[in-house]
């Protein structure tokens, strides 16, 4: 029988040299030990960071027209969530690898309707509104065509949108119901109310944030406080902490991709992009099967300063 | 009851299989190969200690739950160990990783053992991402709305939904956690039962 | 309980960052910090002399 080939970047050979005392249990104990007391510093001379949660009523009370123009985006649906496509709903056909539309093969699993979710729902919850109630009748039973009507009046005016004395004022003329739909939503918002009622669709009980979050996510609010900690997507947002605290750097290569083109300028950027970092893990996964990469080590010679000792005494 | 069928049971033919394979002078052992005398050797084991105080950290957060730490003293400085013991485990396994490519340390049948690592690294990015967006502050709120993009591309967001905060806590305390540890069990006991990679040969000049 | 108050970060980090910026590189000081301290760490696991070398060779 043949022996195979000995190939010296799968293949180990034998030891038969000496071998030294070793107090695993020691060495365990010792590094815990180490590490605690490292932990301990760190945490000890710097803490963590714990910036505050925002609210909807945050939001509506710093930046009120923020809030009714995001509104209003809701409502005529040109809002990053109202176009978002799957898993929201099916306004887009969302990313694609290719001819891979992974996310709209996966469907609409988390159906969100922008403007009934953020704006019309949480509205008909408000109790002892006379005159909201009407308009929200004449809304639900208007054509598609007459909202539209509406909302492009709506929309044209309210690029000299103000806020005077508490209220949203937009100079619009046949906008129907809507100057009532915005200026009720952001009181509600002001008021702490649309908070609640964005969270609680779904009973009594809830872990679920999708909805506010997507709501908070469309405002320029939100991005402008992240912009401020330098956590935006260009600014390479992923790695970062609020603070000067550091944050995930081992997301350095992912995040290094969105930097670059053509990943920051395709619309599939983020498709792109986890389909290089699978490709990526998969190298690594599979390196000691990769013939030329797993030559890497042997040819780089770092191995000579680790066993530096071994080579010295066979030598 | 023959001894044929006795030999044929599932329970003894597992047992034959697995028996030998790690006597406990492999588990603990004693002695190490001279070749072993290097820092680098040192970084698994660190890495396993960081990950250890990372989920005794992370236990005590659990006890009063997800929100506690954000109004005690007491809990916030538990908050800084779990996160500094965190960005430890993270730095010490990216040096082991280092260390382990160096001295391709595949070799002689441990070709399992790199790609647990691995397989245990791609797993702890996950879990210290649920963890980032389950801290229930402005940080979370941001980091989830920026992720669900990427994810949500893949098609995963249709069941992973990182805005749904009760099921990434879910994720981030019992079902990946759950997976890291197994993970470096495996990784552990595999190391054990291979023994520390032996050098290069070299053609002596 | 007062005792942990006293245990508030001595020098918390909660200022405003800062960043190297070059060409599309964007990256904070803190991580910037860490990276380097891995890498440092590295070399130094493979140049610094690991104690014991005597005992190792008794047993050889
Ligand atoms: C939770 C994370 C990890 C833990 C707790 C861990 C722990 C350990 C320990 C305790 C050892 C034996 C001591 C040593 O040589 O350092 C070891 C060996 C090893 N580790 Fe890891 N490790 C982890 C992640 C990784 C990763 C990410 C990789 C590579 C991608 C990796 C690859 C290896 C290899 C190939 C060995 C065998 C070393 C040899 O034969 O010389 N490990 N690991």
């Amino acid at each position: 029988m043949s022996k195979k080939p000995f190939r010296p970047d799968v293949d180990a050979p034998e030891w038969k040299g000496g071998y030294g005392p070793y107090d695993i249990i020691k060495e365990g104990a010792i590094a815990v030990l180490v590490i605690l007391v490292i932990t301990m510093l760190l945490a000890v001379v710097f803490g963590s960071p714990d910036e505050k949660q925002i609210t909807v009523k945050n939001w509506s009370n710093a930046d009120p027209i923020d809030f009714a123009t995001t509104a209003l985006s809701e409502l005529n649906g040109t809002s990053t969530s109202a176009q978002y496509g799957a898993p929201y709903n099916t306004a887009s056909s969302g990313q694609a690898i290719g001819p891979l539309s992974l996310a709209k093969w996966a469907g609409v699993r988390i159906p969100i309707n922008a403007a009934s979710d953020f704006v019309i729902s949480p509205l008909k919850s408000l109790p002892d509104k006379p005159v909201l109630r009407t308009d929200l009748k004449m809304w639900a039973s208007a054509s598609t065509s007459t909202r539209n009507g509406w909302l492009e009046s709506y929309t044209k005016a309210s690029s000299n949108m103000k806020f005077v004395n508490g209220q949203v004022v937009v100079n619009a003329t046949s906008a129907g119901p809507v100057p009532t739909i915005i200026e009720d939503l952001t009181q509600m918002a002001r008021s702490g109310a649309l908070d609640q009622a964005l969270v609680t669709g779904n009973g009594f009980y809830t872990t679920d944030f999708t909805k506010p979050l997507l709501f908070l996510a469309d405002s320029g609010y939100m991005a402008n406080l992240a912009d401020a900690q330098h956590l935006t997507g260009d600014q390479w947002g992923m790695m970062n902490e609020t603070g000067s605290y550091p944050g995930q750097a081992w997301l350095w290569l992912y995040t290094f991709w969105y930097q670059i083109p053509p990943f920051n300028s395709s619309g599939n950027g983020d498709a792109l992009v986890w389909a290089l970092m699978m490709v990526m893990s998969a190298l690594l996964l599979f390196l000691p099967f990769i013939p030329g990469l797993r030559s890497i080590p042997r040819k780089l010679k770092l191995y000579r300063l680790v066993w530096r000792e071994h080579y010295q005494d066979t030598k | 009851m023959s001894i044929s069928e006795i030999d044929r049971q599932w329970t003894t033919r597992i047992r034959r299989r697995v028996e030998g394979k790690l006597p406990p002078e492999k588990l603990l052992p004693d002695t190490q190969p001279v070749y072993v005398s290097s820092w680098i050797y040192v970084f698994g084991v660190a890495t396993l200690s960081a990950l250890g105080i990372v989920i005794a950290t992370g236990c005590i957060l659990a006890i009063r739950g997800p929100q506690w730490w954000h109004g005690s003293p007491y809990g916030h400085f538990i908050n800084s160990l779990h996160l500094w013991s965190v960005e430890i485990f993270f730095f010490t396994m990216v040096v082991h990783l280092w260390g382990k490519f160096a001295m391709a340390a595949w070799r002689g049948g441990r070709a399992l053992t790199w790609m647990t690592g691995v397989v245990t690294f791609l797993a702890s990015i996950a879990t210290a991402f649920t963890g980032y967006v389950s801290q229930t502050n402005f940080d979370s709120q941001w980091i989830s709305t920026q992720a669900k993009d990427g994810i949500n591309a893949t098609g995963a967001g249709s069941i992973f939904n990182v805005l749904n905060t009760g099921q990434m806590l879910m994720w981030h305390i019992v079902l990946l956690p759950l997976a890291a540890v197994v993970l470096t069990a495996l990784h552990v006991i595999l190391v054990r039962i291979k023994g520390v990679v032996p050098p290069f040969e070299e053609v002596t000049e | 309980m007062a005792f942990f108050l006293s245990l508030a970060a001595l020098i918390p980090l909660d200022n405003p960052g800062h960043y190297i910026h070059w060409h599309f590189l964007d990256l904070s000081v803190a991580n910037l910090i860490v990276v380097i301290l891995m890498v440092c760490t590295f070399i130094a696991a493979l140049l610094l002399p690991f104690p014991g070398r005597s005992r190792r060779k008794e047993n050889r």
